[in-house]
């Protein structure tokens, strides 16, 4: 007889922000009963070299994906529309780099 | 005043080695992923401050010895740290009460040291005690939630308290070593601290609903080294064995 597991702790995806003014990115996710936990726990997961000054965690389950089965119809009809890119414009000297 | 102060620097490095390779035996082994890694990232905390205290005592002892010297080649008598520090690790529960126990002194201990009059154990007090602040973050906030947790974890929490609390009036004791520097400006005195290290435990054990043990009796011997107990001997033979199999072995 095995004794019955412990439900596991929920699952948190975990955002960095490497420096002031960059925009938080995903590092990773990891296991915590709470958000106050979840933050701890990313600190000495994902911060041991001082890769951020701002953590961000979100509960895995309220983050909503695109389906890969729709793959084809959603990011194909762009493949022909290089116009899109914002490469045809003459940038004046005097604006500097965008 | 040279003798006091190397013996001084010995308790704190020695208190940082003993607590760091106790948290490293947890490492592989604790109850999920992420403690582990939090546990193992305390335990390098704690080698780090060791190298600085222990490398602080060689210099002002100045016989040519090293921080690794101190760390590797000393016998149980020579040490000098609390007897807290060297309990075994037990059950989660029971390293996290140790641990909290140890950082609720640390960190005051840390803040006074930072304004001594000694020009280096200021700065590496000033650079350990963000590392302490958050050791006592973590420490405080598990056994809270393991306190007031479940029956079963409430009911670990309150044994390791009982066993524990015996050590802590070491922490406090000031003994003829200390006074001398206490004297000289150079440490803080530790028994002008317990009164905000009781306000900081009572607040802790009352969110965390566990029972301050009533009895008075205390532990004593570790500091000045008169008398370990044996669970020292035993963590020594762990740590030191490459270093006196292969005597002065590198990598």
């Amino acid at each position: 007889m095995t004794e019955p597991k412990a439900p596991e702790w929920p699952l948190w995806e975990v955002f960095i922000r490497g420096q002031h003014g960059a925009s938080h990115r995903h590092v990773g996710s990891l296991h915590a009963p709470d958000a106050e936990m979840a933050i701890k726990h990313a600190r000495d997961v994902y911060t041991r070299r001082k890769e951020g000054v701002s953590i961000w965690v979100v509960p895995t389950t309220a983050i909503a994906a695109s389906n890969p089965d729709m793959k084809g119809p959603l990011y194909d009809p762009s493949d022909s529309k290089p116009y899109r890119h914002p490469t045809f414009f003459d940038i004046p000297k005097e604006i500097g780099t965008m | 005043m040279t003798t006091e102060l190397f013996e001084y620097l010995l308790r704190l490095g020695d208190n940082s080695l003993v607590l760091g390779h106790r948290l490293s035996e947890w490492c592989g082994k604790s109850p999920i992923l992420e403690e582990d890694i939090a546990i193992s990232n305390t335990a390098l905390d704690f080698i780090g401050q060791t190298q600085l205290w222990l490398g602080l005592a060689a210099t002002v002892e100045g016989q040519g010895r090293s921080a690794d010297d101190l760390a590797m080649l000393r016998d149980v008598w020579d040490f000098r740290n609390l007897l807290l520090v060297e309990q075994p690790n037990g059950n989660f529960g029971e390293t996290i009460m140790r641990q909290y126990l140890f950082d609720a002194w640390h960190v005051l201990l840390l803040d006074g040291l930072t304004r001594s009059h000694h020009q280096e154990i200021s700065a590496i007090a000033q650079k350990v005690v963000k590392e302490v602040r958050y050791h006592i973050e973590r420490s405080r906030d598990l056994v809270i939630r393991l306190g007031d947790g479940t029956p079963v974890s409430h009911e670990k929490m309150q044994i390791a308290l009982d066993r524990l609390w015996p050590y802590v009036r070491e922490m406090f004791d000031v003994d003829p070593v200390e006074h001398t520097l206490i004297e000289q400006g150079l440490i803080p005195d530790t028994s002008t601290l317990r009164a905000a290290f009781d306000a900081e435990v009572l607040k802790t054990f009352a969110t965390a609903t566990l029972t301050l043990p009533s009895s008075n009796f205390a532990h004593l011997g570790g500091k000045s080294g008169k008398r370990h107990s044996e669970h020292l001997g035993h963590l020594l033979t762990q740590m030191q064995w490459l270093q006196r199999a292969y005597p002065g072995a590198t990598w």
